[in-house]
Parts: C-alpha cells; sequence; structure tokens
C-alpha cells in the first residue's frame, strides 16, 4: 500500500499565475476508499484554487467528522486547517471569519454533519450569511461507521443493508433556499466539468455559498437500487445551465447560442455565463429555482448546476458593519479609545 | 482512436523503454529488481542469457538503455542501468551449473565460426547445447575479439573478460586459435554444414593522403591496431606527447592508454564539435577527469616532420554550418593554422570492414562498403549456408548490437541445418501477470525513489595512472547498487485497463502523480493528444486507449511519464486497473539455461 504520493509531476504542466503547480495544492494520500466521490470533489477543489491562483496561505478549510470531513487533510495541505467537533464546522468558521475577513474559508461537511448533528449550524450559519464556501459531500449514508442511512438518504433508496429508507428525505439545497441562502448550487462528485466552475464561483461570492455534492459511497451505497450511486446519479442527472466561469481580466472564449447565453458579472468584475438547460429559470429568481427544483423532484430527475445566486448579497461583516481590518490585526491602540476620545463620547451624553 | 490491442506484445514492450531500446531486448527491470533483492546470481543469468556478457557489457556497454529511460523524462538523469548489471556480476554466486548443459551425444552438425569475438562465442553458446560441434577459428592467441584488443584493461579487467569467453569455451568448443583464416574456400572445403562470419570490422581508417604521413610514419599509429599491440604487449611505452586524432570511443581509450604508458601531454584533437563528438559521454568525462585536453573543430592538415622524424601536426581551424536538411559543412573560420608538438600520433577515425579472405567467386554477394548483402532477419548472406553478425554484418555498432545479431544467427543456423525455412522464426516469449497481493499491496515495491543518479566511484588517480591494467571504475557496492537499483521505475509492471469493470469514478485520473490518466471523449489521435489533462507531445510514446464507456467517454492513457507507481490500481475500486508484471524474452535457438524468471 502506498502511504506517500511520488514527488514527480508531470514535467510539461505548466504553473499558475502565482508560480505554484496543480501538485502544490494537493494534500496527502486520501485514506478513503478507493472510488469514494469525496476524492473527486478533493480533486475538483484542487484543480479550482490552481486555476484561481490562489496563493495557498490565504485560504482556511475547515470540517466536522465523518468521511467528508477527513478530506481536508487530501487537498491543500500548504493552506490552514481546522478538523473540529461534530457538527460545529459552521460555528468554528464564524468565529475565524470574525477574526480575519481576509481569508477564504472553505467550509467541507457531510450529510450526517451537516443534515443531523449539526443541523442546527447548518440553518444559522445560512441565516447569517457568513462569507464561506460550504461544500457538503452527500453520500446518503454514513460510511464512517458501516454505512447506515442518512437523513438525506432518499425515501426508498436501499443502500448495501438492503433495506429501503423509510424516511423521508431532507433536501439540502431546498432547505437552503427557503432559507433565503444567497448562493445555493447541487453538484454531482463524477461530474468536474460542472463542479469546478461551480466551486469557483463559489469561492468569488460575496456570502454563504452552498455547494450539494452528490458523492457515491462505493462501499456502502453505490448498488443499482441506491438514488445516490454512480449509475442512478449518472441516468437521473440534469442541469440548469452550462456553466462557465471567468475571471477578471481573462478573455470570454465560449460562445454559447444567443438567446440562451445569460451573462452575470460579479462584484469583483469576474463572469459567469451561463447556457441555460432549464426553461422557466433565472438564477437570481429564488422562486424560480424552488420551483424548478420542485418540478425535478417530482419527475424523480436531480437538479443540478447553478440553483441561486444573489449576487448583492450583504455578508454578516457587511451586516454588523466591522472595521474594514480584519479583527485580528487591529492593535491595543485601536480598540481602546484614548483619554479625549472617551471624554468626548462622554460629552455626548451631555 | 480505436482501442490499444494490448494482445500485440510489442505494445507493452514498448513501454518498457530500456527494454525497447537495448538490442538484445534484456528484461532490464526484472533483473534490476532482482539486484534490490540481493538476487544477484538470478539477476546475472536473466543477463546472461540474453546478453551473453553481463561482467563485460556491466562496463563497457554502449548503453542506449540509458538514453531510453523513462527516468530520465521525469527528473534529469536516467537509471544507471549499465552499472547496475556490473553489481550483479560482482556480487553473483556459482553460475554455472545454471548455465546449459552441452550433451555428450553431438547432432551431427559441425559449424564452423570465423573469428573469436562476441558475435561468434554468441553463435556458440546457442549452438553448443543443442549438440552442435562448433569450431572457431581466430588470428589471436585467446578469445574475445575486439573485446580483449581494443577495449583496454584499465575499463575491462581481463579476468572479468577471459571468465565470460570461457564460460562459453568451455562448452566443448574446439578452438582454433593463432589461425588467421585466409581463405572462406578453405574453410568451406572442410565441409561444415554453416558458416558463420564474426570477424568484425578490422580495418582502422587512415590519413594516408595528408602531408607527412609516409614521413613520419614511425611515429604515426592506427587507433585500433596500437590497442592491440598494447593488449598483447607488443607495445610498451609511447612518447610524452601525444595526439590523438578522432572523437569517437576508440579515441578516448587511446588518450587514456597513453597517459598510463608514458606520455604526459594527451591532446585529442577532433574535426567536429564537442558534442557532436561519437564517443559515449562518460567516456569523454573521465577521459577529462584523467586530464587529457579535447579540441574541437580542428581537422589536420599535416603531420610536421623534422629531419626524418615527426615533431607534430598542423589543424585548420572550422566553423560547423547546417543547412535546412541537418548536413554538415566544415567552413574554415580564417583563423592562422596551430600547430600542436608531439612525439607520436594516434588515428582513431573510425573502422571499415574489410574481407579480402572471402572470394569473390563462392556465392557471397557484398554490397555498398564492402558489406556482404544479407536478410537483415535471418543474417543468411546470399550463399545459404552462409551467415554473418556483428560488425561484419550490417557495419560497425557495438559489442550488444553484436550480441542481439548473433541471437538471430544462430536460430538462422539451426533451422537451416534443420532443413527448415529460416524465416519460419518463433515470436518472442512473452508473459502478463497480475502483480496484486491483497488489497493495495504489490508484488513489486511500488514507491517511487527520488534519488538522483548515484555516482560510480573511481580509484585514485595516483596509483589508476600509473598501471593501465587497474580498473578505474570500481563500481557500485551493494549498498549504493540497492539505491541506484530504487530509483527504477519498473516500466514493466504494466498498467492494464479493462473497460467494463470501470465505474468512471475519476479516482485514477484524481491521483495519478504524473496526471497521465484523462476521461474524454474519443477523436482523432492528434486532437487527443493536444486536450489532455497534460498534453501528450512526445510522439514517440503511445497513448493507451480503453473501449468506449458507459458514459460514451474513452480512457486515454499517455504512456509518455508514467511512474508504475500503481496509485491508479490502488485507487480504483473495481481493479478496472491492474498491474501486470510484463516479460518480453526474444527467442533464441537455445533458452534451455535455467530460468529464473518467475
Amino acid at each position: 500500500m502506498s502511504f506517500i504520493k511520488p514527488t514527480f509531476g508531470h514535467p510539461a504542466l505548466p504553473k499558475n499565475k502565482v508560480g505554484y503547480r496543480k501538485k502544490d495544492y494537493e494534500g496527502v494520500i486520501s485514506t478513503l476508499c478507493a472510488g469514494c466521490g469525496h476524492d473527486s470533489i478533493s480533486a475538483a477543489i484542487v484543480q479550482t484554487c490552481y486555476d484561481l491562483s490562489i496563493e495557498p496561505h490565504r485560504l482556511a478549510k475547515l470540517s466536522g467528522i465523518g468521511c467528508s470531513s477527513k478530506t481536508p487533510t487530501y487537498f491543500l495541505s500548504n493552506s490552514h486547517g481546522f478538523n473540529s467537533v461534530h457538527g460545529r464546522m459552521p460555528s468554528v468558521t464564524t468565529g475565524a471569519n470574525l477574526a480575519n475577513k481576509d481569508l477564504i474559508y472553505m467550509g467541507v461537511s457531510g450529510d450526517g454533519d451537516s443534515a443531523s448533528i449539526g443541523m442546527g449550524q447548518f440553518v444559522h450559519v445560512i441565516r447569517r450569511n457568513l462569507n464561506m464556501v460550504y461544500i457538503v459531500m452527500n453520500n446518503g449514508c454514513y460510511g464512517l461507521t458501516k454505512g447506515q442511512d442518512s437523513a438525506t438518504a432518499d425515501f426508498g433508496s436501499i443502500s448495501k443493508t438492503g433495506v429501503p429508507t423509510s424516511f423521508q428525505a431532507i433536501d439540502l439545497v431546498g432547505l437552503a433556499l427557503e432559507l433565503k441562502a444567497s448562493f445555493v448550487a447541487r453538484s454531482f462528485s463524477g461530474d468536474k466539468q460542472q463542479l469546478v466552475p461551480l466551486i469557483k464561483l463559489a469561492m468569488t461570492h460575496p456570502g454563504f455559498a452552498l455547494i450539494d455534492v452528490i458523492s457515491p459511497c462505493v462501499t456502502f451505497n453505490n448498488g443499482a437500487k441506491s438514488t445516490k450511486s454512480y449509475s442512478f446519479v449518472r441516468d437521473h442527472i440534469e442541469a440548469t445551465s452550462a456553466l462557465d466561469f471567468v475571471p477578471k481580466e481573462e478573455e470570454i472564449t465560449v460562445n454559447y447560442q444567443e438567446g440562451q447565453s445569460l451573462e452575470v458579472e460579479l462584484h469583483d468584475g469576474s463572469i459567469v455565463r451561463l447556457n441555460k438547460l432549464a426553461k422557466d429559470w433565472n438564477p437570481r429568481d429564488r422562486q424560480s429555482a424552488l420551483n424548478r427544483l420542485q418540478k425535478a423532484k417530482n419527475e424523480g430527475e436531480i437538479l443540478t448546476g447553478l440553483l441561486y445566486m444573489d449576487t448583492e448579497t450583504k455578508d454578516l461583516h457587511r451586516l454588523l458593519n466591522t472595521v474594514d481590518t480584519p479583527l485580528n490585526q487591529l492593535r491595543e491602540a485601536d480598540l481602546t479609545p484614548s483619554i479625549e476620545a472617551l471624554e468626548r463620547i462622554n460629552q455626548s451624553f451631555r | 482512436m480505436k482501442p490499444t490491442d494490448i494482445k500485440n506484445p510489442e505494445y507493452f514492450h514498448k513501454v518498457v523503454d530500456c527494454q525497447y531500446a537495448c538490442p538484445a531486448h534484456t528484461p532490464v527491470p526484472e533483473y534490476i529488481r532482482l539486484i534490490a533483492a540481493e538476487k544477484y546470481t538470478e539477476a546475472y543469468m536473466i543477463n546472461w542469457d540474453s546478453n551473453v556478457f553481463p561482467g563485460i557489457l556491466g562496463r563497457t556497454c554502449d548503453r542506449p538503455c540509458e538514453p531510453a529511460c523513462r527516468r530520465g523524462r521525469v527528473e534529469e538523469e536516467p537509471v544507471a542501468i549499465c552499472r547496475l548489471k556490473r553489481v550483479a556480476a560482482d556480487n553473483k554466486g556459482e553460475v554455472k551449473s545454471l548455465m546449459p548443459q552441452i550433451p555428450e551425444e553431438k547432432n551431427g552438425k559441425k559449424i564452423a565460426l570465423i573469428g573469436g569475438g562476441p558475435a561468434s562465442l554468441t553463435v556458440a553458446r546457442d549452438l553448443a547445447p543443442l549438440g552442435y560441434e562448433i569450431h572457431l577459428y581466430d588470428e589471436w592467441n585467446k578469445g574475445g575479439g575486439m573485446m580483449r584488443t581494443q577495449i583496454p584493461a584499465f575499463r575491462l579487467p581481463e579476468e572479468v573478460l577471459d571468465e565470460e569467453v570461457n564460460y562459453i569455451l568451455d562448452m566443448g568448443i574446439h578452438t582454433h586459435f593463432n589461425t588467421y583464416v585466409n581463405s572462406m574456400k578453405s574453410i568451406l572445403d572442410k565441409g561444415y554444414d554453416a558458416v558463420f562470419v564474426g570477424t568484425g570490422a578490422p580495418k582502422g581508417r587512415d590519413l594516408s593522403r595528408l602531408p607527412g604521413r609516409k614521413e613520419g610514419d614511425a611515429n604515426i599509429h592506427i587507433g585500433i591496431e596500437w590497442l592491440a599491440g598494447v593488449a598483447f604487449e607488443h607495445i610498451e611505452n609511447v612518447g610524452k606527447k601525444v595526439i590523438v586524432l578522432g572523437g569517437g570511443n576508440t579515441a578516448m581509450d587511446c588518450c587514456r592508454t597513453s597517459l598510463r604508458i608514458g606520455a604526459d601531454d594527451v591532446h585529442v584533437v577532433v574535426r567536429s564539435e564537442y558534442e557532436k563528438m561519437k564517443a559515449s559521454p562518460w567516456e569523454k568525462e573521465d577521459a577529462e577527469a584523467e586530464g587529457v585536453i579535447i579540441m574541437n573543430n580542428m581537422p589536420p592538415k599535416e603531420f610536421v616532420v623534422k629531419d626524418g622524424k615527426l615533431v607534430g601536426v598542423l589543424f585548420g581551424h572550422v566553423n560547423p554550418v547546417y543547412d535546412e536538411n541537418g548536413k554538415r559543412t566544415l567552413v574554415p573560420t580564417g583563423e592562422p593554422d596551430t600547430f600542436i608538438e608531439a612525439t607520436d600520433v594516434i588515428i582513431a577515425i573510425g573502422q571499415d570492414n574489410h574481407c579480402p579472405w572471402i572470394e569473390r567467386d563462392l556465392g557471397i554477394e557484398f554490397g555498398k562498403w564492402d558489406l556482404p548483402i544479407l536478410n537483415e532477419v535471418t543474417f543468411q548472406s546470399t550463399l545459404p549456408k552462409v551467415f554473418f553478425g556483428g560488425d561484419s554484418a550490417l557495419g560497425p555498432e557495438n559489442v550488444i548490437t553484436a550480441v542481439a545479431q548473433a541471437h538471430q544467427a544462430a536460430v538462422s543456423i539451426d533451422l537451416f541445418c534443420q532443413g527448415k525455412d529460416v524465416n519460419e522464426r518463433l515470436d518472442p516469449m512473452v508473459n502478463l501477470v497480475s502483480q496484486k497481493m491483497g488489497i493495495h499491496e504489490w508484488m513489486y515495491d511500488s514507491a517511487v525513489a527520488d534519488d538522483e543518479r548515484y555516482k560510480v566511484p573511481h580509484a585514485d588517480q595516483k596509483f589508476s595512472l600509473k598501471d593501465r591494467r587497474m580498473e578505474v571504475e570500481l563500481g557500485f557496492d551493494e549498498k549504493l547498487g540497492f539505491k541506484e537499483a530504487q530509483r527504477c521505475l519498473n516500466c514493466d509492471i504494466q498498467t492494464v485497463f479493462t473497460t467494463d469493470r470501470c465505474i468512471e469514478c475519476d479516482a485514477c485520473m484524481d491521483i495519478c502523480p504524473t496526471s497521465c490518466i484523462t476521461f474524454t471523449s474519443n477523436g482523432e489521435e492528434e486532437d487527443l493528444r493536444s486536450r489532455l489533462l497534460a498534453p501528450a507531445t512526445n510522439l514517440t510514446q503511445d497513448l493507451y486507449v480503453s473501449d468506449i464507456l458507459p458514459t460514451k467517454r474513452v480512457m486515454i492513457k499517455d504512456e509518455d511519464v508514467c511512474l508504475h507507481c500503481g496509485l491508479c490500481a490502488e485507487r480504483c475500486p473495481t481493479a478496472a486497473w491492474d498491474m501486470q508484471k510484463f516479460l518480453y524474452n526474444v527467442t533464441k535457438a537455445h533458452t534451455g539455461c535455467i530460468s529464473t524468471v518467475k
């Protein structure tokens, strides 16, 4: 068994704008089961950070407990990281973000970590619109404890246990839309062409961004009758749009048919181009997203892609009206008013 | 692209770059693994079976395998394959009992081998175990041919040479030493069932038209003749100042030999640029390390003779100019000529084939450059019972090429003597075996070592320059040999893909450290090469293409920089990828040596 990755890379692969090779964004070798969807998501995160030329020290990865929450070890070895308590990743991220708003926060969670033990944290972090990417690696089972059904397992879906799920599933995407999350998307670990631009978009979004990624558990939930297996998802996948993320100062090279394509300029000058596949859907209209999601559910389809995005959103810092300087950089002199200032304040109450 | 046909043995053979580049197709990674496992005897026998002279070649081979080594494409330097071969030879145990037994009862066929060099010896080794009565003729008093006469003892000790030559001569070969064959007719008249010519390229080129050549003759020598003279102790010393003309390996041997037998000021003067010299880079390095001065772009103009004695050589200065077709012309630079003082000059500017002893009315036809007209697969001449091999066959090459050709000639001779068609030859022996021992466990050491190429220790020049018999290279000891062996990427452990097991989870593509694997829509090769995860620009390396997968995509693997680390197979949930050891063995007339290859 291999414990370390070879250090050699492909000699012809280029470095990105900040001088790193894609390999520099990788982590140690994964200890998840071979073929785990989570590893594909890790690879998509690596690809995204390489493409966007993120300096590793500008990113913090945070996670809870579970197979999903082990993955930060397998990507971005040179970034900050915090493996927190089960279901408590959102509150740790909130603390970190409040202390230093200059970092990019990449939260990784799973269906158990978010939809069961961490549900309270999940809904509140949406409510607070914390500026972070929240990736749920959703496999519909508790893979780390022998594959019991999780709260996102679809009604009737059959995992390796052989017993159909008897409870209704929690749909994290529907819930997030209902809670007025400012960015909601769903994807599939086996579709990097969609997943990578979605993560890029989420990283650029100035508020809370949820990507619910269906990620098959090859060991416990990849049978023909599971709704979260590779084959079932591939057979039932439907996308809202083909997505193309064009970072600021880069040329637009993809051309879509007129009438179908939609360009959205982001707050930092980047552009997202969508080639709409779903009718009656507008990524900036929450109601249309909810309708479209419900329709797909009724038809037994799995709707993926960008569902909703509010480009004008205000994140927690703007809602709290904090100062521009990250709080952890404020020195004693900035935080302690002088005697004159105190005098001024007292005077104002007279 | 069409799915790759991995049932064609040449596909995976080509992936084993070193073995594919070796004229004899020695299974290199197989013996390197055995060296790492301290199984030196087994490693030696794999070599012996394939290239016949592991100890000799482990010191002197031209190593076509090393520039081909995949390691050289992922980092600076290839694995020191050649010197690892020597590790096997140096540390082996008893090997004679593993070599084929010679039947007491002969098969009634008599074969004559003309020349006692690597080609003839290889034929002898391949045919003797089959019961042939073999007669070997050579002009010298010992076997080995150019390996004895042209390779100086400081590169190849006599004991090593004798040992490996004697393994063959001890197979009951009838040797006719000190016998210069001067007539092919006389040989044919003796009624041999077949005759093999392995007489090499024995004629060193001269510069007979250069002014002063005749007058200075006493101190002007022909490289290969001079080296033979030194080897047989007919020549014991040389003057203080020596000029060697020529830039090949013979020139390097001449200059280094000169330093050992009296010269203290040695120049190698070459017409071409340094980079274009024919000598192997390591030979140049070793010569320069001993104080030889190499001068380039200087063609000789005149041997300067004063009072009937050679005093030096006059050289012009040129610039090489290449036209669009890469053809070189040497254009004089206009600089004044340079005179270099010399007591002796050695001319080492190449060798020619020379077969004046073969009468031209016997039915053996000759073509361009006085080379025999041959079938290049069977090495049969236009006279069916006469076969050629080595330098005398297709022109001067090297020992390993001679061995490879001789194996084929031996197959032909055997078929010919049995009255069979020499063109009906057996396919190579191939084998493909899974290396899986359990989940994530392989039978080979799959980890990739980071180590840079290790240097072979050399003897102290204080002593080595004083004794022409003292071997300069000390060879890797067991410890260094192990470390160097670990650098081998095990390219013979093939990545084998089974399309209908793949669930397209991308795990292999994600883990591959060198981004070799891509799942994408099919297309033409040129188009595919441009849109893989990493562009496949090395056109000498194939793309491994799967059948169409359920998502209508195909798996494409660029073989170019695959590390054979097995991670794709380790991360594959369905064993669609498997690591399988590929063994390719050229079919020889006799492959009956006790096989150590499992």
